[in-house]
C-alpha cells in the first residue's frame, strides 16, 4: 500500500491502565477516506486504541500513554492540543446506542449548538442533512420532537451516527457499532459506512470478521495489546502472513 | 415444625410488621383529626388558615385563632432554606461525583455524614449564640429572624440534598457523558446540559423532600426566629422575626387549656400535616412524570 494521504498515524503507542499494559508499541497509518477495520479477540486493545485517537482515555483514572498519535501530522497528546476541537473533528459512535434522553431533534442539534450554530434555520438544516446522511430521515423526519429513546435499537444507533455527523467531523471512530443490533439493522449500518467513506475517514472496531471483510479497505489484527498484522483487507483475509492472524480469521480461536 | 409452617409463620410475622407501621400512621392521623377537626369545623377553616391574629387567651373580648402569619412563617423559612441549600447542595453533589479526586470525595462524604449527626437543638444553640448576634450586628434588626431560621434549616437540609442529588447524578448512565464529551462538549457543558437534566427527577425529589423536612423542623427554628406570630412587614423583610406552625405547637402546648386553645394547636398540626403530605405527593408525581418523560 502507498503512503499517500495518511490522516492519522500512531507511532510506537504504549498504554497502561495502572500497571497493566494494554497497548504495546502500536504503529498504524490510517488513510484518508478509507475504512480501516480493527479486529481481534476481546480484550486485545482495539477499543482502547481508537479511544486514544480522540483522547477518550483521558477520562480513565490511572491511564498512562507513551508514543504519538499524529492527526494531520500533529500529535494529539501535545500539551496545547484543544481536546474540544480534536473531538469535534474526530467523532465517535459507541458500542451501545447512547442517544441522550431528549427529543430526536435535540440529540442531533446538541453538537452543533456547542460549536456555535444557534439559529433555528441553520439547526433545522443540520438536523435534516445529518438524518438524511444517516439514512434515518425517512423514518423520523415527521417525529423530530419524539423522545430519541422511543426509537428501536437500530434507529438509535443511526441517530447516534447522525449526531456525530452533525458536528461535521473529518474522521469517525466506530467502536463495535453493531454488536447490540439485529442482522437487518447491522446491514443498514454497514451500507451506511460504505456510503460515508466518500466524505470521512473511518476506523471501525469489530468482532465480526465478515463485517470487517465487507466494509473495510484495510485491516489491523490485534492480539493481547499488540498489533500483529496490518494490510489491505483482501490480503489479510486471503493470505495473512502471520500464523495467529490466520488462526483467528479461520475461527480457530477468538 | 415443618418447613412450610415455619415459612408461613415468618411470612405472617413480616406481614404483621408491615401492617403495624401503617396502623401507627393511621392512628396518629385519626387522633390528630379527632382532636383538631371539630375545632376547625366550628371556627371555620377559612378564618383559621387566613386569620391574621393569634390571640388565644384574650383577657378581654373574644380570643382569636388566625394562623396565617405562621403559615407564612413556615413557608418563608422553608423556602429561604432551600434558596440557600439547593444551589450549594447540588453544586457539592456535582463536585463529589464528577470532579473530586477519590480522597476529596471520601473527606467530603465523611463531613456530610457528620452534619447529619448533629442534633437540631445543637444547631439551634449554635444559631442562637453565633448567627443571631452576627445578623443583628451586621444587617440590623433583632437578629432573631427569617434569615437566621433559613440559614440553620439550610445547614440541616444540606446533607440530605447532597446525598440524594449525588445518588441521582451517579445513576446517570456513563454512556450519556461519553457521548457528550465525544461530540466535543466540555466537562461543564456536559454536566449542565446532559447530566443534570438526566438527574433532574431525583434532584427535584430531593428538593421537595427537603422542603417537607424544613417545614416540619421545630427545635432549631424555634431557637432563632423570635417566634412572634405576626407577618413580616414589609412582606419581604427577611430580618423580621416570625413564628412557624411547629413552633406554635411547642410553645403553647404546655399551657394551653383543654378546649378551644388546645384544639387550635391540634388544628395547626392538621394544617402542617396536610401541607407536608401535599409536598410529598408532588415529589412523587415529579419523580414519576419525569421518569416517564426521560425514558
Amino acid at each position: 500500500m502507498g503512503t499517500k494521504d495518511i490522516e492519522i498515524e500512531s507511532r510506537n503507542l504504549n498504554l497502561w491502565y495502572g500497571d497493566a499494559q494494554a497497548l504495546k508499541d502500536i504503529s498504524i497509518p490510517i488513510q484518508k477516506n478509507m475504512v480501516t477495520a480493527l479486529i481481534g479477540p476481546s480484550g486485545c486493545g482495539k477499543s482502547t486504541f481508537i479511544r486514544c485517537i480522540n483522547r477518550m482515555n483521558d477520562l480513565i483514572k490511572g491511564c498512562r500513554i507513551t508514543g504519538k498519535v499524529l492527526f494531520e501530522g500533529r500529535d494529539v497528546y501535545e500539551n496545547d492540543m484543544d481536546v474540544v476541537i480534536l473531538r469535534k473533528r474526530i467523532g465517535m459512535v459507541f458500542q451501545k446506542p447512547n442517544p441522550f434522553p431528549m427529543s430526536i431533534y435535540d440529540n442531533i442539534a446538541y453538537g452543533p449548538r456547542i460549536h456555535g450554530t444557534q439559529t433555528k434555520r441553520e439547526l433545522d438544516k443540520v438536523v435534516e442533512d445529518s438524518l438524511k446522511a444517516a439514512a434515518l430521515w425517512d423514518e423520523v423526519g415527521g417525529i423530530l420532537d419524539k423522545p430519541a429513546l422511543d426509537l428501536s435499537g437500530g434507529q438509535q444507533q443511526r441517530l447516534c451516527i447522525a449526531r456525530t455527523l452533525a458536528v461535521k467531523p473529518d474522521v469517525i471512530l466506530f467502536d463495535e457499532p453493531c454488536s447490540a443490533l439485529d442482522p437487518i439493522s447491522t446491514a443498514r449500518i454497514e451500507d451506511l459506512i460504505s456510503e460515508l467513506k466518500r466524505d470521512y475517514t473511518i476506523i471501525i472496531v469489530t468482532h465480526n470478521m465478515q463485517q470487517a471483510a465487507r466494509v473495510s479497505d484495510h485491516t489491523a489484527f490485534f492480539l493481547l495489546g499488540e498489533m500483529i498484522e496490518f494490510g489491505e483487507t483482501k490480503q489479510i483475509f486471503e493470505s495473512p502472513v502471520v500464523e495467529s492472524t490466520e488462526n483467528y480469521i479461520t475461527g480457530r480461536f477468538g | 415444625m415443618t418447613r412450610q409452617t415455619r415459612e408461613r409463620m415468618i411470612e405472617a410475622l413480616l406481614f404483621a410488621s408491615a401492617v403495624t407501621a401503617v396502623v401507627i400512621v393511621l392512628l396518629i392521623m385519626v387522633f390528630l383529626f379527632k382532636e383538631g377537626a371539630p375545632f376547625l369545623l366550628k371556627f371555620g377553616i377559612h378564618t383559621f388558615c387566613l386569620g391574621m391574629e393569634w390571640n388565644p387567651i384574650a383577657m378581654d373580648g373574644e380570643p382569636s385563632y388566625g394562623i396565617f402569619p405562621m403559615i407564612v412563617g413556615s413557608v418563608y423559612i422553608a423556602a429561604g432554606s432551600l434558596v440557600l441549600a439547593v444551589p450549594l447542595g447540588i453544586s457539592c453533589a456535582v463536585f463529589l461525583v464528577e470532579i473530586a479526586p477519590l480522597w476529596a470525595e471520601a473527606l467530603i462524604r465523611r463531613g456530610v455524614e457528620l452534619l447529619v449527626g448533629i442534633p437540631s437543638v445543637v444547631l439551634g444553640f449554635f444559631g442562637l449564640v453565633l448567627l443571631v448576634p452576627l445578623i443583628r450586628d451586621s444587617a440590623g434588626g433583632f437578629g432573631f429572624s427569617i434569615l437566621a431560621g433559613s440559614v440553620i434549616l439550610a445547614i440541616m437540609a444540606l446533607p440530605h440534598i447532597i446525598s440524594i442529588s449525588a445518588d441521582a447524578i451517579t445513576a446517570v448512565p456513563e454512556t450519556y457523558k461519553q457521548a457528550s464529551l465525544a461530540l466535543g462538549a466540555t466537562r461543564w457543558h456536559t454536566i449542565r446540559n446532559v447530566i443534570l437534566p438526566a438527574a433532574r427527577s431525583g434532584i427535584v425529589a430531593a428538593v421537595i423532600l427537603g422542603m417537607g423536612n424544613s417545614i416540619g423542623e421545630t427545635m432549631a427554628v424555634l431557637m432563632v426566629t423570635g417566634n412572634s406570630p405576626i407577618l413580616p412587614a414589609p412582606f419581604y423583610d427577611v430580618l423580621d422575626p416570625v413564628r412557624t406552625m411547629t413552633a406554635n405547637i411547642v410553645i403553647e402546648m404546655n399551657y394551653a387549656a383543654p378546649g378551644d386553645h388546645r384544639q387550635a394547636l391540634f388544628a395547626t398540626g392538621i394544617v402542617l400535616f396536610v401541607m407536608v403530605a401535599i409536598l410529598n405527593a408532588i415529589s412523587h408525581r415529579a419523580l414519576k412524570s419525569k421518569m416517564e418523560a426521560g425514558r
